[in-house]
């Protein structure tokens, strides 16, 4: 690479990441979500203000205890904003007006036993949210599949009120089983098993233009927000791109093998929690691998394991388990990855490995 | 005028450089002062060992401290007056320890030595470095390594990774040829701008020590770096060089090409500002002469100039006092100005200064004593305010976000090695390439956690610099041990094989004197006659059953004396023999002496 000395680039490499603190950081990260939320409250109506709100009062709670517990200021460490991040994350990727006590449990689990138990902000071997998420489909598989349908193809329209009322009494005027179906990703999964064929699929409800109807939109709002990221060099490229990569890759070659089985690429990037993985999950620098090849991998694998548990796993979708999966790889990863150091040679490494035995 | 640049990892590019404040107005020459305090200790290796006593006379540019050592080099009077006292005094050091400096109280009349220009293209090699060597010159970047040291193209010399003098090579020893040598006038660090100045005034003798230095490396190539955020300075240089290309038809540098580097914390590091030119990674834990090229800041070549072409040792340096002072500025200082009198000539501090930074504000440190001197490697004094320099908020955990590893100039993994220091599993922290670290303080700036990285670097490279020192000394201390019990033996080995080899001797005196002595003959004849007597009797005696009693042989007086003993112990009791015999050879049964006492035989 060479530089024109006439032409000095003024860029800087980290114009926010200077003098950025780690809440700066995390607050720039639930900007970049926010018009994936919007997106969602459009398409889905109100109860995803009720669920990030639910979420985020636990996340507090449960934080403050733990701080509490653990004989830690709680100034500093509350307004990080990493408690809050996950909250957004986890009501994110749970179904809107499911009961308050599903995301209790879950929140229970990322902040207290995921993060804290693990010594807290920085510790946790395992993406909170995602733990949180896992301990819930694992334990809830029903109330985890019922998710209220886009409400173009909805018979009834909940209020603010109404959805409030759903998840913190459980009972409104509505019933909640009139307003849930089984998502793209669920009815492909149950459906395929039972012979039908994948254009009777694509002409169901749940199904959109590209991915599962609704949910591609709101993918598509995270994908803006990533690259959002991206642009402010709030995270480098690595992860997004080989995550959502190898699910492309994967997708096209179960494609190719069996087109009356499996869906191809853009089903599998926009539906599910793929696009939300692939920018603020996986990318969460605690529990990712961090160097630049461990990235590679890191993401490249957790892509591929996305798709092969949709396709062959119990679970409608895969990007929960496949990026625990991988965060228990991640130091491994890092340890056999480390780029090479200024002024050592390529092959020092297996020099030093020859010279210590 | 366009050159192929390269680009290191990371880097960082400060908000603001803060260059403007002291880079304005023209390098001003301190006052003359009542009192100098030159310390001994100005650069890397052993200090300077005084040649003056307290009440000496001294001369401005008289050397009052000699080189001890490979690695030191010499300190000057900067003035004319008498050494006051040699005593420890406040240095420059971020520990804030008192070093031992010579004091000199000015007589006020500045009467300076003979300044004697010398013939440097003419001169023998080896006399030119040892004249450097008195001079006392010593990189002014900030390093102060012994400069004449660096203008030996023979001599590549490791600095021993800061335990001082202990890696000093050996002159001569695998080196290759010096190709290029880099003038660096980077100046990356902010709020400094020493050389900024010095090279916009002084261009000119900064190319003749470039042309100096040239002829001494045998370099081919001679580079001047600087960064393009001082466009006067390029200029300058270019003018500079212009000219002097055009007069000097004999001299062996041609060219001297001025190259804009971009503006880019740290380029104005050694190996990175090599790379930027070059392309060329100096090898981890190697010297940039391993790669045939010698780097030298533009305040060292125009004191190398000032040495040879006027003939004055180094007492004086360009100084930038800026920050939160009256009339910020860069000074003329010489060696030993304390630094309160800098900030005085400054305009003094402002109010509510909250504290002075030597150095930069990267990697320079907080300075704990004003009566401090400027030393050799002061090159800037920065007054701190709780405006400017803002206190660190709470450090925060580590996230791992990997700003640090994309901000090092090294490519480390810095985050890692601050989890492993903190956890003080060393040897980890070495498998990430600690020592590759150059402590720039790019991690720390970037750090979204405000964790002081490079602190916990420093702490690691001194833990493991002492627990070396440790196993040195443990190690010296057994193979002492080891060598003494190896002694030990060896010395009683020696001992038995002299007195064998003595009775060897002996019997090879006797047999050999046998044969040719009669006399010896004849005593041997007796002997042999008697031994065989004596085995004879022996026999007889066997054969006829008796066991030869070792009173048999015995002169008679003996005999008879052995006979009234027989007599006496006839007479007395056989239990009270026993008792005695017992006595005598247990006490601690004789203590309780009880019936029961064994009987041996009577």
């Amino acid at each position: 690479m060479s530089l024109s000395p006439s032409n000095p680039s003024p860029f800087n490499p980290f114009s926010l990441f200077t003098r950025n603190a780690v809440s700066a950081v995390m607050f720039k990260v639930m900007a970049a979500l926010v018009p994936g939320i919007l997106v969602h409250a459009w398409l889905f109506g109100p109860g995803i203000w009720v669920s990030l709100f639910v979420c985020s009062f636990l996340a507090i709670l449960f934080e403050s205890l733990m701080l509490l517990m653990r004989g830690r200021p709680l100034k500093p460490f509350l307004t990080d904003g990493s408690a809050l991040l996950t909250a957004w994350l986890l009501a994110l990727s749970l179904p809107t007006l499911a009961p308050w006590w599903l995301y209790a449990v879950g929140m229970f689990f990322a902040i207290v036993i995921a993060k804290h138990l693990y010594g807290g902000l920085g510790q946790n071997l395992f993406n909170p949210a995602m733990v949180g998420y896992a301990v819930l489909i694992v334990s809830f598989p029903a109330l985890m599949t019922q998710w209220p349908g886009p409400l173009s193809i909805a018979d009834i329209h909940v209020t603010l009120a109404e959805a409030f009322d759903l998840v913190l009494a459980g009972q409104s005027s509505v019933s909640l089983d009139a307003l849930t179906s089984a998502t793209a990703l669920d009815t492909w999964k149950t459906q395929i098993r039972l012979g039908i064929a994948p254009e009777t699929l694509w002409a169901m409800p749940a199904f959109g233009w590209i991915g599962a109807r609704g949910q591609e939109m709101v993918a598509g709002a995270f994908l803006l927000g990533g690259l959002f990221l991206l642009a402010n060099r709030l995270m480098t490229w690595h992860i997004p791109l080989a995550f959502l990569g190898a699910i492309a890759l994967t997708a096209t070659v179960l494609n190719l093998i069996d087109p009356s089985q499996h869906a191809g690429a853009l089903f599998h990037l926009f539906s599910g929690a793929a696009m939300l993985g692939a920018f603020f999950i996986a990318t969460d620098p605690v529990t990712a691998a961090s160097t630049p090849r461990g990235k590679l991998i890191y993401a490249g694998l957790a892509g591929m394991l996305t798709v092969l548990i949709r396709a062959f796993g119990g679970y409608p979708d895969g990007v929960a388990f496949a990026i625990l999966l991988m965060n228990s790889a991640a130091p491994f990863l890092d340890t056999y990855t480390q780029p090479r150091v200024f002024g050592q040679s390529a092959d020092k490494k297996a020099q030093d490995k020859k010279g210590a035995s | 005028m366009s050159r192929a640049l390269y680009s290191f990892n990371g880097g960082i590019h400060p908000e603001n450089s803060h260059k403007a404040e002291s880079c304005g107005t023209p390098i001003r020459t301190m006052p003359l002062l009542p009192r100098y305090v030159v310390p001994l200790r100005q650069h890397i290796g052993a200090p300077a060992l005084p040649l003056v006593q307290v009440g000496d006379q001294v001369l401005k540019g008289q050397m009052i401290g000699s080189a001890e050592g490979y690695v030191s080099t010499a300190v000057h009077a900067p003035t004319s007056g008498r050494v006051s006292a040699i005593e420890g005094c406040a240095i420059p050091h971020p520990s804030g320890l008192f070093d031992e400096a010579i004091i000199i109280e000015s007589d006020g009349e500045d009467r300076s030595i003979e300044f004697t220009p010398l013939d440097w293209q003419n001169l023998d090699p080896s006399a030119l470095r040892n004249r450097i060597r008195e001079m006392g010159l010593a990189g002014l970047g900030g390093a102060v390594f012994p400069s004449y040291i660096k203008l030996n193209p023979g001599a590549p010399v490791k600095v021993g990774a800061g335990v001082g003098a202990s890696g000093a090579g050996k002159p001569g020893a695998g080196h290759s040829r010096i190709h290029t040598l880099i003038l660096n006038g980077a100046e990356c660090e902010p709020w400094i701008t020493c050389d900024d100045r010095l090279m916009r005034e002084r261009a000119a003798g900064i190319m003749q020590g470039a042309r100096i230095m040239a002829h001494m490396l045998g370099a081919t190539t001679v580079l001047a770096a600087v960064e393009d955020n001082k466009p006067e300075a390029i200029a300058a240089l270019r003018d500079a060089a212009a000219v002097f290309t055009d007069t000097a038809t004999e001299a062996p540098v041609e060219n001297i090409e001025v190259v804009a580097i971009p503006t880019l914390y740290p380029g104005g590091g050694g190996k990175q500002l090599i790379y930027t030119l070059t392309g060329k990674e100096v090898p981890s834990g190697g010297l940039s002469t391993d790669i045939g090229v010698q780097v030298f800041n533009v305040g060292t070549a125009y004191s190398l100039y000032r040495a040879i072409v006027l003939g004055e040792p180094l007492f004086s340096r360009v100084v930038t006092i800026t920050g939160h002072v009256a009339q910020p500025g860069n000074f003329e200082a010489r060696i030993g100005t304390p630094i309160h009198d800098l900030i005085a000539a400054a305009g003094g501090a402002l109010p509510g200064c909250s504290g002075e930074i030597i150095g930069g504000p990267m990697m320079g440190f907080d300075l704990m004593d004003l009566a401090a001197p400027v030393t050799k490697a002061v090159n800037c004094v920065i007054l701190k305010s709780p405006a400017l320099f803002a206190p660190k908020p709470q450090p925060m955990p580590c996230i791992r976000c990997g700003a640090c590893a994309l901000a090092c100039p090294v490519n480390l993994q810095p985050f890692e090695m601050y989890w492993f220091s903190r956890a003080k599993d060393f040897g980890k922290v070495q498998s990430y390439n600690l020592f590759d670290c150059i402590e720039c303080g790019c991690c720390t700036y970037v750090c979204p956690s405000h964790i002081p990285l490079v602190d916990f670097y420093r702490f690691s490279k001194s833990e493991i610099w002492e627990r070396e020192r440790e196993k040195q000394a443990s190690d010296h201390a057994r193979q002492r041990h080891e060598f003494k019990t190896f002694r030990q033996e060896r010395e009683k080995q020696e001992k038995a094989e002299k007195f064998a080899k003595a009775a060897e001797a002996n019997k090879a005196k006797a047999n050999t004197a046998g044969a040719d002595d009669p006399e010896a003959a004849r005593k041997k004849a007796i002997l042999d006659a008697a031994l065989a007597r004596a085995q004879q009797a022996k026999a007889d005696m066997a054969k006829e059953g008796i066991t030869p009693k070792n009173t048999d042989h015995l002169p008679p007086a003996v005999t008879k004396e052995i006979a009234e003993i027989e007599a006496r112990r006839g007479q007395e009791t056989p239990d009270q023999t026993t008792m005695d015999i017992v006595q005598d050879a247990t006490p601690a049964i004789s203590q309780n002496p009880s019936p029961t006492a064994p009987k041996t035989d009577a």
